[in-house]
């Protein structure tokens, strides 16, 4: 035991807290029989400390690029919408930045996916749940409607007093200031919702103005409930009742994985700091002061081990520090800790974390070869393509002059905002002439148009001497080029013809 | 399930005594709000039964207080639709299709229209795509029995092949064997002819012999021209291609000439109306042969 504490002043918090802690406990035990429970009220007490720091900056950065990134403009000349970050549903294009998606290249979006997912899984079996506590919206938006609440009903406390208390006309002012100030942000969350998929101003502007249609006063109205109703009264049901991440992260975890944990073999057992003594011998560090169950947001008490229910916030370790420092007693009571330092202290051998293993780089591994081929599938993005479809019925036509003929549906894909020409060329069979029909009897390649940022299709019939179909099947291929600069795009297809 | 629940050993939480491998599960009790969120489902369910049709019987089915159902709503979905198309079939109408396929959006539509209505009508003979088979002409290929101009084609759709309609393309050829005009060794001559017409012709003489044969007057080549290369306005198809509607061997080749088959093509005037056939016209024409 550390014996430094000798002189602890003063009992370092307040029994009215440690009667509400205690019965908090209590009602958590109580209902353990029956088939229903009644929500246990959670007035998770304010914190200060390095990760409650560290969580309002995390808070304030995600809300300022949440609330501002619509508004961000990127000029990509006329005919194109000049906002960075816009998925245009109804022209089925996505915007980010200097990227433009099409629909047919949706695949990006599934490579996004796989990255966010995998590096949710690698940051997971490094350091736990720092996901669900510090950047998940939920937790998010609970802290910023927990401050408003704290700003207007005061700290844990008076909260449990005023809820308690019959309804007066201070009660009722301070509820409804407090509600109406959470359909505010609410407002503003559900708001900022719909200009990632219009255009920021004029959906604003038609918004106050009564003239944005139906669906975004629905969108909004949806979005401001959910807000409402998650972040002001669902609270921490929603991350132990409702959401499944909890439920499987925790095969990301192993012994190496940092966890808040209580030091069980250091704290028990819990024992009351005598004024003047560090406790009766044989007592841990562990004051049972109730303030890591005060802070806690998912109403919880940490020292029950590793649970479902810990989002990993890390407020019990900023709430027990200072608890620790006053009695001078060594700090970490609760802390990051992993399983592997966990058991080699209590064994006494050394503390080790290992970064490096089979999983994380697995991961890392991953993360890092999807996010490659992202980069340079982006890289190498044309801005033409051609897509060829062989008709399938009939596959292939004799002429009267013994030619053989074969159709094939051209697409031409110009994602350029101007009208471009193209060259196309049919490679793969002798003597074979193509033909769009109204345009081009017989050529050997043809120039195409293509109308700017869309699809334009073609009819093509390509026809050669019966004498150069060697095989039922052929594999041939179309080449499209711009006449002007020279981008290329290639398609393999085939070429029917009788048997040889 | 066991009636007396053991504890687990951490948290003292119940569990229901189920146990895999070391592993028990907790009997977690479900918060009431959750609780109340079935209820209300319960409560929505019964106001949905009884605005929605619902219950079956043996003769029928209660069909709710809205009145609604799912055969209406298509019904009407199919009239609306029908009210989108107006706009193009009255144009269709009153346009030739040569008028309405020099407009780009209306010839669109017109295809479109065409496939469907040649797949619900055409493609058993002539399959889909325009294939066709022994019998049965390809509609996709450059060779016309009755000429491959828009107006050709709309006549033949609107009033058939010998099909009865005062108006149908008709055409009769002799039949050379069983008539008794050709003896068999002279039409197997002619068919050496035909053969040598499309540069097939293994039997140098007797190709000679039925080029006389073919070549007087009453026979061949008052329908079929000299050298075999067809007239459309007698229906008489050319004889100088590779392409035979009832095969091209010499064996069929002189079948045909022995005793012909003559294929039967329906008046679509009796059975689909002004729009549909010159959408068809369209879709024929555009399936690759069009002249």
């Amino acid at each position: 035991m550390d014996g430094s504490a000798t002189r602890a002043q003063a009992r370092p918090v307040e029994d009215e807290e440690v009667k509400s802690v205690r019965q908090q406990i209590k009602a958590i035990a109580e209902q353990g029989d029956s088939l229903y429970v009644d929500r246990v009220r959670v007035y998770p007490k304010q914190v200060s400390g390095r990760f409650r720091a560290l969580k309002w900056r995390a808070l304030g950065l995600l809300l300022v690029v949440y609330y501002l990134l619509p508004w961000i403009r990127w000029d990509r000349g006329p005919n194109a919408p000049d906002q960075a970050v816009l998925i245009d549903m109804t022209n089925r294009r996505g915007y980010f930045f200097f990227i433009e998606i099409w629909p047919q290249e949706v695949f990006y979006l599934t490579g996004l996916l796989i990255l966010a997912a995998v590096g949710l899984f690698l940051v997971t079996s490094l350091a736990g749940r720092v996901w669900c506590g510090y950047a998940c919206p939920q937790t998010v938006w609970t802290d910023l409607f927990m401050w408003v609440e704290r700003r207007i009903e005061g700290d844990r406390n008076a909260r449990i007093k005023l809820d308690k208390a019959p309804w007066t006309g201070a009660k009722w002012a301070k509820k409804i200031a407090k509600h109406a100030a959470w359909l505010a942000i609410a407002f503003a969350t559900g708001g900022a919702w719909i200009m990632y998929f219009v255009d920021a101003p004029t959906v604003a502007s038609n918004f106050f103005t009564g003239r944005a249609d139906y669906y975004t006063y629905f969108f909004v109205g949806l979005f401001t409930a959910t807000t409402y109703l998650l972040a002001g009264w669902a609270r921490e049901q929603v991350c132990t009742y409702m959401c499944p991440w909890p439920r499987f992260q925790s095969a990301m975890f192993d012994e190496d994985t940092l966890i808040v944990t209580y030091q069980k073999s250091r704290g028990e057992p819990r024992g009351k700091a005598a004024k003047g003594a560090v406790g009766k011998e044989g007592t841990g560090d562990c004051v049972d002061c109730g303030q890591c169950v005060a802070v806690c947001p998912m109403g919880i008490d940490i020292r029950d081990g590793n649970q479902l229910e810990c989002i990993g916030c890390a407020l019990c370790i900023d709430a027990c520090r200072p608890v620790m420092a006053k009695l001078g007693r060594a700090p970490d009571l609760i802390g990051y800790d992993t399983e592997r330092r966990i058991a080699a202290r209590a064994k006494g051998e050394p503390l080790r974390y290992r970064i490096l293993r089979p999983r994380t780089l697995l991961y890392g591994l991953i993360f890092a070869a999807v996010g490659l081929a992202m980069v340079a599938v982006l890289a190498t993005r044309s801005d033409a393509d051609i897509n060829v479809l062989h008709d399938r019925n009939p596959l292939f036509v004799s002429l009267s002059n013994g030619s053989v003929r074969n159709g094939y549906t051209v697409k031409i894909l110009n994602k350029e905002r101007t009208e471009r020409i193209f060259r196309l060329e049919f490679k793969g069979i002798a003597g074979a002439t193509m033909r769009v029909v109204g345009l081009v009897e017989t050529a050997s390649w043809i120039e195409l148009r293509a109308d700017p940022d869309t699809v334009t299709t073609y009819q093509i019939y390509v026809s050669t001497d019966r004498a150069n179909v060697r095989a039922e099947r052929t594999d041939v291929s179309f080449v499209l080029t711009d006449i002007t600069n020279l981008d290329t795009a290639t398609r393999s297809t085939w070429f029917y013809g009788p048997k040889p | 399930m066991p009636t007396k629940t053991e504890k687990e050993l951490y948290q003292g939480k119940p569990t229901t005594g189920h146990e895999w491998d070391g592993i028990r599960e907790l009997d977690t009790p479900l918060p009431k709000w959750w609780v109340y969120v079935l209820y209300a489902s319960i409560a929505w369910a019964v106001v949905y039964f009884i605005l929605y049709p619902s219950v079956p019987w043996f003769t029928g089915y209660f069909k709710g207080v809205l009145g609604w159902n799912s055969r209406a709503e298509v019904a009407e979905k199919i009239d609306e639709a029908k009210r989108g198309q107006s706009r193009y079939l009255d144009r269709i109408k009153t346009q030739s299709a040569d008028e309405i396929r020099r407009e780009p959006d209306l010839l669109n539509f017109a295809l479109a229209g065409g496939k469907a209505a040649f797949a619900d009508n055409c493609a058993p003979c002539h399959g889909a795509g325009g294939a066709g088979t022994k019998g049965f002409p390809s509609l996709a290929d450059d060779l016309w029995i009755w000429g491959g101009k828009l107006a050709d084609i709309e006549h033949t759709v609107r009033f058939g092949i010998r099909s009865g309609h005062e108006k149908a393309r008709s055409s009769q050829m002799p039949a050379y064997g069983t008539d008794g005009a050709l003896k068999p060794d002279q039409i197997g001559d002619v068919a050496e002819y035909v053969l040598s017409l499309t540069g097939r012709s293994a039997d140098k003489a007797a190709a000679e012999r039925g080029a006389k044969i073919f070549a007087e007057e009453d026979k061949c080549i008052s329908c079929h021209g000299k050298d075999g290369v067809g007239k459309a306005d007698l229906g008489a198809p050319p004889l100088n291609t590779r392409i035979f509607l009832y095969g091209g061997s010499k064996a069929e080749i002189v079948r045909q000439v022995t005793k012909p088959q003559h294929g039967v093509m329906p008046a679509w005037a009796d059975r689909l109306d002004d729009e549909t056939i010159k959408m068809l016209t369209l879709y024929v024409h555009a399936l690759g042969g069009g002249k």
